[in-house]
């Protein structure tokens, strides 16, 4: 044993006294406190020191626990058990050093100081290293676990994004699926949202092994289901409009447009009234600044169409795409002006308007039906300078003479005024649309007929369209150019998108970009097209194109689809 | 080609019908329906076939089977350059003008000095804005002295009908 001195004394009840209460706890009999599990370096390291004193060198440690008691040397054996592994060799690489420490110390002096101090800092060097241990466990625990939660993170992603692919795979794509259980609003929404965030950052946040046509098939198949348009219409606005545009178009359909009236000028001023509106209990303010006569109507506690003013005459409730075609038209006073389809009157009393009731104007409509209403508004209007008449358009140019300016408002698919009339959604296929096409293309190469190239003051026709779509547009002036020896000029409109002059695999004319495309989603308005033409000769001939080719052309796709009143007005083309 | 110089007027016995004769301006005869409009649109109309011709110009009324003449709302601005007799309604009966009520003395605003008895008049709102046509039910003189709620002037036409009878607009030949 150690020294009999006072302190020496005192060390040694102290550690049996914390060896003992080890042992016990190692043995079984305390119950530990706390986590850290007890280690008996201490009391290893006391009996060590005990005999460290006297012995140096490993061999010593060893006969140490050989001569311990049993108790200890079941201890220690415990100790290994309970000790990891790792614990292990480091307490025996640090116990190794610890014994170097020893060895130096006991070498250099007294026990005491040199064993508590060695004591002292072997254990907290051996409660450190536990420590450190433990907190490198946690640690690389930690990493672990972060490591998983990324990747787990990131397989969600994939999987979510996944998710939205399984639908299109399992059902096919296109036309109507009436099994399916139908989706929420919200859901396609958000599914719609996060096909377009992966087109827009494609090469990044796809999925390696869905194609893009997938995506964008499903992302057609969404937006068709999502707002009820047929699939291929969404198709058709798809081409026109890129990316998240067309979600924007699709959301702005939803909505009506603001409620817009246009001033008669030839009963009142727009200021008056204004006035007289207010009185009436309007709230109301000018549309803009690009037009003079335009009023829009927030909201008011009397009927817009049935105050005295409006039977008066005084104001048309119009929508404001509808000035365009007719500024656009310009017509002069004393001037001959046709409109081609002129019910239910609002271009046609806005014509009369500006041309200040002098000349003629000649608004005519295939439909008896809507001539009525046609006649009660221009009356109503106060316009003096019309006569009305009921001629298919085509038929116009032999039965008429020549005009100064035509405007030809097309009857059309109605894509643009899909805010007014859902139901153009869910009705307008590729047949309808191309039927449509052909008459538009028929139309307008009557009201080109129509027109007196050597006009003085004119020689003017607009073709406009509450359409957006590019067949029913670009393609038909693209197509009349051809026909006739006309030329697109400036509309002089203030505003507006211009027109393509390119479209996939379309190449127009390169003054196309002077007609003018209004979107409900950009302008607020109706969706529209306005194209201005001007006709530099009287001939039928084409400029550019091949002579034979064109006979055929007319021959191939114009006679098919004709009444037997059209066949001398096919000769003349012929000719 | 019709031009008329004389006229039967049962509701407006009162116009002078030289007025009618302004220089340029024609009568034509579409179904028994007269037109009022310029002779150069006349002209014009000349080309346009018999039964595709809707209206021209204004339409001032139709004749009837039995001779008489209608006259139309829609000649109502013309009519008002040319009446001798008028009537200004108050902002409050308006309204009730424009349903078809006819005018009742509370509503009366002012009224042509010295109409008489049984007069076609041209009712105004006090904008002068043209409401329609009326039939005097007594003298402006004797509407001084009757009772509020007396009915002065009787509705025979007036611009409300472009709301009621959209779908039998008169004004359309075809």
């Amino acid at each position: 044993m150690g020294g009999t001195g006072r302190s020496k004394r005192k060390q040694r009840e102290k550690k049996l006294g914390s060896g003992l209460k080890d042992a016990a706890v190692l043995a079984g009999v305390l119950p530990q406190n706390g986590g850290i599990p007890v280690k008996n370096s201490r009391i290893q390291k006391t009996k060590k020191k005990d005999s460290a004193v006297k012995s140096e060198g490993k061999d010593h440690k060893k006969q140490m626990f050989d001569d311990n008691s049993s108790s200890e040397s079941n201890a220690s054996q415990d100790s290994e058990e309970f000790l990891s592994d790792k614990q292990n060799s480091e307490y025996e690489s640090s116990v190794l050093d610890e014994d170097h420490e020893f060895t130096e110390d006991s070498d250099e002096g007294s026990d005491a100081e040199n064993g508590v101090q060695s004591d002292i800092g072997s254990s907290e060097s051996d409660e450190e290293l536990d420590i450190e241990l433990k907190s490198k466990k946690f640690e690389e625990r930690l990493a672990r676990e972060s490591k998983a939660a990324q990747e787990e993170l990131e397989m969600n992603a994939r999987a979510a994004q996944e998710e939205f692919k399984l639908p299109a795979r399992e059902h096919g794509r296109g036309g109507m699926d009436f099994d399916k259980i139908p989706e929420s609003r919200e859901h396609l929404q958000a599914r719609i949202k996060s096909t377009l965030s992966v087109l827009s950052d494609f090469k990044r946040l796809r999925d390696v092994n869905i194609p893009r046509s997938e995506y964008i098939a499903q992302l057609e198949s969404d937006l068709s289901e999502c707002y009820g348009y047929l699939p291929s219409l969404t198709a058709k606005l798809m081409e026109i409009f890129p990316g998240g545009e067309v979600v924007e178009l699709m959301e702005a359909n939803e909505a009506p447009r603001p409620l817009t009236i246009r001033t008669n000028t030839l009963k009142t001023r727009r200021r008056d009234l204004a006035q007289a509106l207010i009185a009436r209990g309007m709230n109301l303010d000018p549309v803009g600044d690009w037009t003079k006569v335009g009023l829009v109507i927030y909201e008011s506690q009397v009927p817009v169409g049935a105050t005295p003013e409006y039977l008066a005459g005084m104001y048309m409730i119009q929508s404001a795409s509808s000035f365009m075609p007719c500024t656009a038209l310009a017509p002069k006073e004393n001037e001959r002006v046709l409109d081609m389809a002129a019910a239910p009157g609002g271009k046609s009393s806005y014509l009369a308007a500006l041309m200040k009731n002098t000349g003629l104007l000649v608004a005519n409509d295939l439909k008896k039906e809507r001539l009525k209403a046609l006649v009660a508004n221009l009356h109503r209007m106060g316009v003096r300078n019309s006569i009305v008449c009921n001629y298919d358009g085509l038929e116009l140019p032999k039965a008429l003479g020549m005009f100064d300016r035509v405007l030809l408002d097309a009857p059309c698919s109605g894509t643009g005024i899909i805010c007014h009339d859902h139901s153009v959604k869910g009705s307008r296929t590729d047949e309808d649309i191309a039927a449509t096409v052909v008459l538009q293309k028929q139309l307008l190469t009557a009201a080109i007929d129509c027109v007196d190239a050597s006009s003085s003051t004119g020689g003017y026709v607009v073709y406009s369209t509450c359409s957006i779509l590019v067949d029913e547009n670009e393609a038909v002036v693209d197509h009349v150019l051809q026909k006739r020896d006309v030329k697109i000029v400036s509309t002089g409109l203030p505003f507006g998108v211009p027109g393509f002059s390119r479209f996939r695999e379309h190449r127009f004319h390169p003054n196309m970009i002077e007609s003018r495309r209004f979107y409900p989603h950009v302008h607020n308005l109706d969706g529209f097209f306005v194209c201005k033409l001007k006709k530099l000769s009287n001939s039928t001939q084409p400029k550019h194109t091949n002579t034979s080719e064109n006979v055929y052309e007319m021959n191939g796709s114009e006679m098919i689809k004709k009444e037997t009143s059209k066949t001398s007005a096919d000769k003349k083309k012929d000719r | 080609l019709f031009v008329f110089t004389l006229l039967l007027f049962r509701m407006k016995s009162d116009f002078e019908l030289q007025l009618f004769s302004v220089k340029f301006a024609v009568f034509r005869l579409q179904k028994d329906r007269v037109y009022y409009v310029r002779e150069s649109i006349m002209r014009a109309a000349i080309s346009v076939a018999r039964d595709k011709l809707a209206a021209l110009g204004v339409c001032i009324g139709k004749f009837t089977h039995g001779g008489n003449f209608h006259l139309h709302i829609t000649a109502v601005d013309i009519m008002g350059e040319y009446a001798k007799y008028k009537v200004w309604v108050r902002p409050s009966s308006e309204m009730s003008f424009l349903y078809g009520n006819h005018v009742l003395k509370a509503g009366l605003g002012r009224i042509t000095e010295g109409t008489p008895q049984s007069q076609g008049v041209v009712v105004y709102n006090m904008n002068d804005v043209p409401l329609g046509f009326g039939v005097t039910a007594r003298s402006a003189f004797d509407s001084r002295k009757s009772n509020p709620t007396d009915i002065v002037v009787l509705n025979q036409a007036d611009i409300g009908v472009y709301l009621r009878n959209e779908d039998h607009n008169p004004a359309s030949a075809l």
